[in-house]
């Protein structure tokens, strides 16, 4: 047994809004300290799922612990040792970010010295130190979701958990964020759970729980995932593509297709490969690419339909809905 | 460079303490509250502008009979009512702030935050009660310039009846607020329910021997009035409810809020989310 016991063990997890199911008996578990995505189309039952967990809503039906805690019935415990960062700002804007740093600590029965050196350590960490008398209202973006960041971490939880923490930011913030994410998870352990909806986003994590129609369509590690639905894609430019082809055909055993006069394989190892294929044939080749299967064929192989056209079709069917 | 503070440091002062997370969210109301100045005005503008305006109309044709064969005029006896209008409107506009609260996602904060939800309506109830309160000394002090005179212990006594009258009133805000997710239908609820309820209350006309009576007699507000004016004017009304049953009324009016209000928030809802 291992003694440190996982920050979420969640199993046959399910939930409900009337008849409609939003999570199907779910089961998945977060070690300590890795940062973990769930990622999934809007509406596949991530925002239901992070409710859950953040003790936001109560859970109907399974069995879900966090740091070790039961869920059901260790709310205030539990509580004490997440930091939550929701999608939607929770910050007072008619308050400034040293005040809105204050009543969070307060809710948390943090006060006096010791808080106000935590206070300022984490405004340095999230440069906003020196915008810290301002008013929330009078900040961009960006630097309103850092304030949520520090609010999120001002009691140290061991566990942190963001809903959609990039929505609205730039690539420079959220290349900022992710720094801060991963400086959080180096330097203090901190296990980080996040959703999100881009692809490209979950690939950053340790591991990604990909979540569809309320069911969970895979779990693992970003290349181990992308292993799952075959090998890189491999594209060689020639002069001889059909010579080519065949002579690498012979050497290392498998078939490769002359497409648009490239030659093209999948095969796993690609990075390898390429170097044996370069010594092989002097010469021979041009240009070469090499592509790695991506979040979205994993999704594709496990659902049988595009992500991006899920999004929109999903899109069209909330605006429906509110027309 | 930046020192991280390793967990354990702030370990002594972990376990949340109730009072503290009461004091910080009733001091946030109050911050917000006076930093928008508009509310400010709104709250106190209206009914000031409603008691010079009735008060000189009505001025001269009205005179209230006490049993010491004295009289009040209209600004008088309209100055305890105008008093309990500036805390109705100052109460019901602070407990608007649950609607905001909710929309702009601050609320979301505190419900996943080692707070007991007593703790959250004891906050707010407190944060609304207090703004009310001072808005309506304002007025009190403004009285002095207009004739009506108290003592130190009066004042006292004045002030703490407002304070029990302003915790029943932002209760009741807080009950009717808590459901709400616009604030359009708080807006309705205090034209339809609330002004009628301050009309009916014998701050604006006595009451007389019909139906109107008996209205009066079951309106909580109508012994908030009656013991304002009691304590204000002396205990010498004929016609009004007795000082200890002003007192109980309100006492009682206030617990009852307080109670509903404790009981509505105690669960988690599927309106605590913010779609």
């Amino acid at each position: 047994m291992n003694a440190v016991p996982p920050a979420i063990s969640v199993s046959d997890l399910r939930h409900k809004y009337g008849d409609r199911c939003a999570l199907d008996a779910l089961k998945f578990e977060v070690a300590p300290a890795e940062i973990f995505a769930f990622v999934g189309p809007n509406g596949g039952g991530k925002t239901t799922l992070f409710r859950i967990l953040s003790t936001l809503m109560p859970m109907q039906q399974g069995e879900a612990s966090i740091l070790g805690c039961d869920l059901r019935v260790a709310v205030g415990p539990i509580r004490r040792e997440i930091g939550v960062v929701f999608q939607a700002p929770s910050l007072d804007n008619k308050l400034t970010v040293d005040e809105n740093l204050r009543h969070q600590g307060h809710l948390y029965g943090l006060r006096g010295r010791q808080f106000a050196a935590r206070r300022d350590a984490l405004l340095l960490q999230v440069g906003l130190i020196d915008r810290r008398g301002e008013l929330v209202e009078k900040l961009s973006g960006g630097l309103r979701r850092r304030v949520e960041l520090a609010k999120g971490m001002l009691h140290q939880p061991r566990l942190l958990l963001l809903d959609e923490p990039s929505t609205g930011l730039d690539p420079a913030a959220r290349s900022d964020l992710w720094n801060y994410l991963h400086q959080l998870q180096a330097e203090q352990h901190v296990t980080i759970v996040l959703t999100t909806h881009l692809l490209e986003e979950a690939e950053r994590a340790d591991r990604v729980a990909i979540l569809n129609e309320g069911k969970l369509v895979a779990l693992d590690t970003p290349d181990a995932l992308r292993a799952t639905v075959g090998g890189d894609a491999i594209t060689i430019q020639s002069k001889t593509s059909n010579r080519l082809a065949k002579d690498i055909g012979h050497q290392f055993g498998f078939s490769c297709e002359v497409l648009d006069d490239n030659v093209r394989f999948e095969q796993p190892d690609g990075h390898r490969l390429i170097a044996k294929i370069v010594e092989a044939f002097p010469g021979c080749v041009e240009a070469i690419t090499f592509a790695r299967p991506s979040l979205e064929d994993v999704f594709i192989d496990r659902t049988g339909h595009r992500y991006r056209q899920d999004q929109l079709s999903q899109q069209k069917k909330n605006n429906n809905k509110k027309h | 460079m930046v020192t991280f503070i390793t967990s354990g440091d702030l370990e002594n002062s972990r376990p949340s303490k109730a009072g503290l997370a009461v004091w910080t969210l009733c001091e946030r109301e109050l911050v917000r509250f006076f930093r928008q100045r508009n509310r400010v005005i709104g709250a106190l503008g209206q009914p000031v502008l409603f008691w010079l305006l009735f008060g000189s109309g009505f001025g001269s044709s009205f005179r209230m009979p006490t049993e010491s064969g004295d009289s009040v005029d209209y600004f008088q006896y309209y100055f305890p009512g105008t008093l309990v209008l500036i805390i109705l409107f100052t109460s019901i506009f602070a407990t608007i702030s649950i609607i905001e609260d909710r929309r702009e996602g601050f609320l979301q904060a505190v419900l996943v935050a080692p707070v007991s939800r007593f703790a959250l309506v004891l906050g707010k109830v407190l944060g609304g009660s207090l703004i009310a309160l001072a808005q309506g000394v304002l007025f009190l002090l403004l009285g002095l310039t207009i004739g009506i005179s108290f003592s130190f212990l009066q004042c006292v006594m004045i002030v703490a009846y407002m304070f029990v009258i302003a915790i029943g009133l932002t209760a009741l805000g807080f009950i009717l607020a808590w459901r709400l997710d616009s604030t359009q239908g708080f807006h309705a609820i205090m034209s339809v329910f609330l002004l009628p309820m301050w009309l009916l209350s014998g701050a604006f006309f006595p009451a007389s021997d019909n139906l109107l009576a008996y209205v009066l007699s079951v309106n909580p507000l109508t012994y908030a009035v009656a013991g304002l004016r009691r304590l204000l004017f002396g205990f010498a009304f004929p016609d009004l409810p007795t000082a200890p049953v002003c007192l109980m009324v309100t006492v009682g009016f206030a617990a009852l809020c307080l109670t509903i209000a404790a009981w509505s928030a105690r669960r988690t809802t599927e309106g605590d989310l913010l779609s």
